[in-house]
């Protein structure tokens, strides 16, 4: 039992890149959770002051069309089951959820749950496309359609101002072992430009990249509509960008690999006030 | 005691230069790290000064202002995350400076600097698979430029 413990333990380390003496299992185990940041913060602290008022209020904020639209959906019959969300959750922010008593709000802040089916995490996206081959037994929105970004965006809305929360560092929590992949791929050098997330989001946070102020690349504010994609855009997206700016192969929207890496920045970000849909540069 | 060792070279596959961006796979030239310095140039040709700063700037080659601050103001918004360059000659010698752009990494294990003169780094764009950031005359160029940082 203590050897499994520790023999986990020194997989942490390892996958975070860092070397490792003789340690206790103990103090193996803290360190490896201690929190990385000594105070953490959203990127809407580095924000521009115009994508922060265009936030700030709804009837500016460019992602809400998507969101109504979305709003019309959730109300809209359909599938073989001939069922809307609202047949089973009720309106999006009723507290009670509805006919199967499971409400929208507290979805975005506990996101990615575990999926026993596949055994490892999902996030809202992919619980939306379940919903719809499962419930509606319909044909899901495409990842990143304007379709799915509008739902998820309304999804998320339920837990504005909510916390982050997430056991998934726990040993015993069924997605631990997908945050020590999260973690694995968060410090592991990649691209033709050799840089980890944490190059730029650990070591650098609040400082100039050219013109561009890093901020902790936190996913509290997601999904975001960014200026520059003018679109909404989900976690995956940015995921994928980050990772082509450093010349790196991006990976799958909705793939194990971010979908661990979204369960690990998570707990990153845990205690962050959901802010989605947010406003980015 | 001096520490001796032989980096081998890596050859590319062919030149695919559907971006045109500057590195080519070409073959890619040997060069001996000496206590933690690369004494000898890369090409044996000298580096040119006014090529070097155009690399230097240049985003999809050196792009050096993402993360250093140069004695360059004609260019707008220059990165911190680096140490300014400005002086840079005063405080490292040729030797030094090829080590630091072919592979900063054997001289500052955790860098967030790149290195502009090596491959096989891990899940790298299609594209650039195999490819050098800079070529070893530009590495060579930007030495010389940055020897006029005094
Ligand atoms: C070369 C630097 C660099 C690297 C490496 C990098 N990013 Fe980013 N990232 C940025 C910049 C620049 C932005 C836009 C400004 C900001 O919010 O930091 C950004 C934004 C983000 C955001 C949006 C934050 C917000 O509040 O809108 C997330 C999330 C993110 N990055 C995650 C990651 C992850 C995960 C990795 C590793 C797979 C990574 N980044 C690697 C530069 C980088
Ligand atoms: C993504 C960030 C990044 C880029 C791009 C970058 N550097 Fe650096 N550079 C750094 C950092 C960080 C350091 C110093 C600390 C360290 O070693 O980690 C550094 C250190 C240096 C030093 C040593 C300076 C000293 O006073 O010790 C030189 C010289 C240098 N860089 C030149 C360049 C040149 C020339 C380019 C472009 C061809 C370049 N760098 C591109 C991040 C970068």
């Amino acid at each position: 039992m203590h050897k499994v413990k520790s023999v986990t333990a020194m997989a942490v380390l390892l996958g975070a890149g860092l070397a490792l003496g003789a340690c206790t299992t103990e103090s193996t185990t803290k360190d490896v959770m201690k929190h990385p940041y000594k105070e953490v913060w959203s990127g809407y602290s580095t924000a521009t002051p115009e994508t922060r008022a265009m936030q700030d209020d709804d009837f500016a904020n460019p992602y809400m069309p998507y969101v109504d639209a979305a709003a019309e959906l959730w109300d809209t019959p359909a599938g073989e089951a001939k069922k809307s969300c609202a047949d089973c959750h009720g309106a999006p922010d009723d507290a009670k959820g509805g006919s199967m008593g499971i409400p929208m709000k507290g979805v975005g802040a506990k996101y990615p749950a575990y999926d026993p089916e596949s055994h490892g995490p999902i996030n809202v996206e992919l619980r939306i496309q379940k919903c719809q081959t499962d419930h509606q037994k319909a044909k899901p929105f495409k990842y990143e359609s304007d379709e799915l970004l509008g739902m998820t965006g309304l999804v998320v809305m339920q837990s504005r101002g909510m916390k982050r929360e997430t056991k998934a560092a726990e040993q015993s929590d069924p997605l631990y072992p997908a945050w020590l992949q999260g973690k694995a791929f968060y410090y592991q050098r990649r691209g033709q430009l050799d840089l980890a997330c944490k190059h730029c989001h650990e070591d650098n946070a609040a400082i100039l990249v050219r013109a561009e102020l890093l901020s902790q690349g936190q996913s509290n504010g997601f999904p975001t509509y960014r200026l520059k994609w003018q679109k909404p855009g989900s976690l995956h997206r940015r995921f994928r960008g980050c990772n082509n700016n450093i010349r790196s192969e991006p990976y799958a929207y909705g793939s194990d690999e971010y979908l661990a890496l979204e369960t690990y920045l998570a707990w990153r970000g845990r205690g962050l006030p959901i802010e989605g849909p947010s406003v980015r540069k | 005691m001096k520490h001796k060792k032989i980096i081998s070279a890596v050859v590319g596959a062919a030149v695919a230069g559907t971006i045109g961006f500057g590195a080519h796979a070409n073959e890619m030239v040997k060069y001996e790290v000496v206590d933690g310095t690369i004494p000898q140039s890369l090409t044996g040709v000298a580096g040119d000064v006014a090529n070097g700063k155009k690399v230097a700037i240049n985003r999809k080659k050196g792009n050096c202002l993402a993360c250093h601050t140069m004695p360059i103001p004609e260019e707008q918004f220059h990165g911190l995350t680096g140490p300014s360059l400005e002086g840079v000659a005063e405080r490292m010698n040729e030797a030094e400076l090829r080590m630091r752009l072919v592979d900063p990494k054997v001289v500052a294990y955790d860098t967030m600097m790149p290195s502009f003169y090596r491959t096989g780094q891990h899940r790298v764009l299609k594209d650039f698979e195999g490819k050098t950031i800079l070529e070893a005359q530009e590495i060579e160029d930007v030495i010389a430029y940055l020897r006029t940082l005094k």
